[in-house]
């Protein structure tokens, strides 16, 4: 469960956040759109402490944020661009954050095999393909079994397959009723993956349902349509 | 909390010892030190010699050092930041994981010509006095390098700018300067204001260990002679000591400070 009320952030003289109130529920899964520079990525970042709002509240499950980080136990986060230390391997990276959580990595060899990283494990980093590095992000956010999961940006640099295969696991995520929050620009890919449409403008939540309620608002079929006419609206 | 830190600080070493260039500075020291006491007659002043090296280098490699850490690792500091891990741990995580190796291959990489030229034995006051140095200072400026990495997060140009200013204020005007002020003002009792002057700068207060520690004067500076006379050897040692102490808490406090605000 995440319970936002009133959040507000500015960068210098830029309002980003113009005061957010969103009720996120445990098991959903939602989608978060908008134009590029809406907010979509400072709300996430929000979330997960990485920015430190300037008024407003935020809950994670029974955890009020305020600098603590327990509350990131049950998070796991795919970042939109992937870049680690270079000289290092992969299986490295993945020991390290393994030591770092201090947790059973219950879903690590599972998801090795799933997205087909066990040629990738001893190479190192740099080495690797921008659609690996993304693979190894969602192999770290996934691996822990957290109860929240956060994907931005997560297929941008896959390829159909892989991308196939990632999609294929948030199912099976959602479907053991994991709360999952996804950005992306890809309509088509949200149809599949999410339920709820979280629409930001310049800040502001401009539209929050289900997307069936959307269709049948919007007059219609696809999602693609629904916001790209709730943006001319705009 | 410790283990975790010590954790973060393993990954790094792991990291650095593999980019072999640390490796490559300590044998910097190896070789300057060594030919330095091969050719310059083998005495303790050999130490002088890399001391004046050390005051002038060891500030902007760590600067320099500190701040592209920062730069490189942004995305990688990032990822870690979503994970459940105390923002306080992760910056000394991360500033023990980097300084000490730098702080070492200067140690060992000066330590073992000393050694095997046997002025670890002649010398040991004035060898230790020297090391001990280096390492404070490369642990001081690696600290300022972050700071500063941190304060010009998005803006590479004009943090890197700012490290090669402060450099050259630090470990080369800042005498000249000093000593300025004095011949404008020289009818005026200067002597307090001197040492209040050479305590805000680091290398100086380095350099004027070491004059006191060899009892050179002659190349003291003019902060060095008003240090000599006003302290004397040894409570000048003390005094100076405890400030770069100081020096040694207050920009890694201040980077820890600003670290635990910043919106990532």
């Amino acid at each position: 469960m995440i319970e936002i009320k009133e959040l507000k952030k500015s960068f210098g003289s830029l309002e980003v956040l113009k005061g957010i109130n969103l009720m996120i529920p445990k098991g959903q899964s939602t989608g978060i759109v908008g134009p590029n520079g809406a907010g979509k990525t400072t709300l996430i970042k929000t979330i997960l402490g990485l920015v430190k709002p300037d008024s407003g509240s935020i809950q994670v499950n029974e955890t009020v944020l305020n600098g603590n980080w327990q509350y990131r136990r049950n998070i796991g986060y795919m970042p939109q661009v992937a870049r680690y230390p270079e000289n290092m391997r992969v299986h490295e990276l993945l020991e390290f954050i393994k030591g770092l959580r201090n947790q059973p990595a219950q879903y690590e060899t599972e998801l090795i095999e799933q997205l087909h990283l066990g040629p990738e494990l001893q190479k190192e980093l740099r080495t690797l393909s921008g659609g690996n590095r993304q693979k190894v992000g969602a192999t770290l956010a996934m691996m822990f079994n957290p109860d929240i999961l956060f994907f931005d940006e997560p297929t941008a640099g896959l390829d159909p397959k892989s991308s196939q295969k990632f999609k294929e696991r948030v199912q099976t995520e959602k479907e053991n009723g994991k709360t999952i929050i996804i950005t992306s620009h890809i309509m088509s890919e949200l149809e599949q993956l999410v339920d709820h449409v979280i629409f930001i403008l310049d800040g502001n939540v401009r539209y929050y349902g289900s997307t069936k309620n959307l269709l049948a608002e919007s007059n219609e079929e696809r999602l693609e349509g629904a916001i790209a006419s709730m943006m001319e609206m705009a | 909390m410790n283990s975790l830190l010590l954790h973060i600080a393993k990954n790094e070493w792991k990291s650095l010892l593999r980019g072999k260039w640390v490796v490559g500075y300590g044998l910097i020291f190896l070789l300057l030190t060594d030919s330095l006491l091969r050719f310059g007659g083998g005495g303790p002043e050999a130490l002088l010699s890399l001391s004046n090296v050390m005051l002038l280098f060891i500030p902007l490699v760590g600067m320099i050092y500190g701040i592209l850490y920062i730069y490189q690792s942004r995305e990688f500091i990032e990822l870690l930041l979503t994970q459940p891990i105390d923002r306080k741990v992760l910056f000394w995580g991360l500033f023990v994981g980097i300084s000490t190796p730098l702080m070492l291959a200067f140690v060992i990489g000066s330590l073992l010509p000393l050694g095997w030229h046997g002025i670890l034995i002649k010398g040991a006051a004035a060898s230790a006095m020297v090391l001990g140095l280096g390492a404070v200072l490369t642990l001081i400026f690696v600290s300022l390098g972050f700071l500063f990495g941190l304060t010009f997060y998005d803006d590479r140009i004009k943090g890197f700018g700012f490290t090669i200013v402060v450099w050259l204020f630090l470990a080369i005007l800042y005498d000249g300067l000093v000593l300025m002020l004095v011949f404008m003002f020289g009818h005026y009792p200067l002597e307090r204001f001197v040492i209040a002057v050479s305590m805000l700068n680091p290398i100086d207060l380095a350099r004027i260990m070491v004059m006191l520690e060899f009892d050179v004067s002659a190349l003291m500076g003019y902060t060095g002679a008003v240090f000599n006379r006003f302290f004397g050897s040894n409570m000048g040692i003390i005094i100076a000591s405890a400030m770069l102490t100081l020096w040694l808490a207050m920009p890694a406090w201040i980077g820890l400070r600003v670290f635990k605000k910043k919106d990532f």
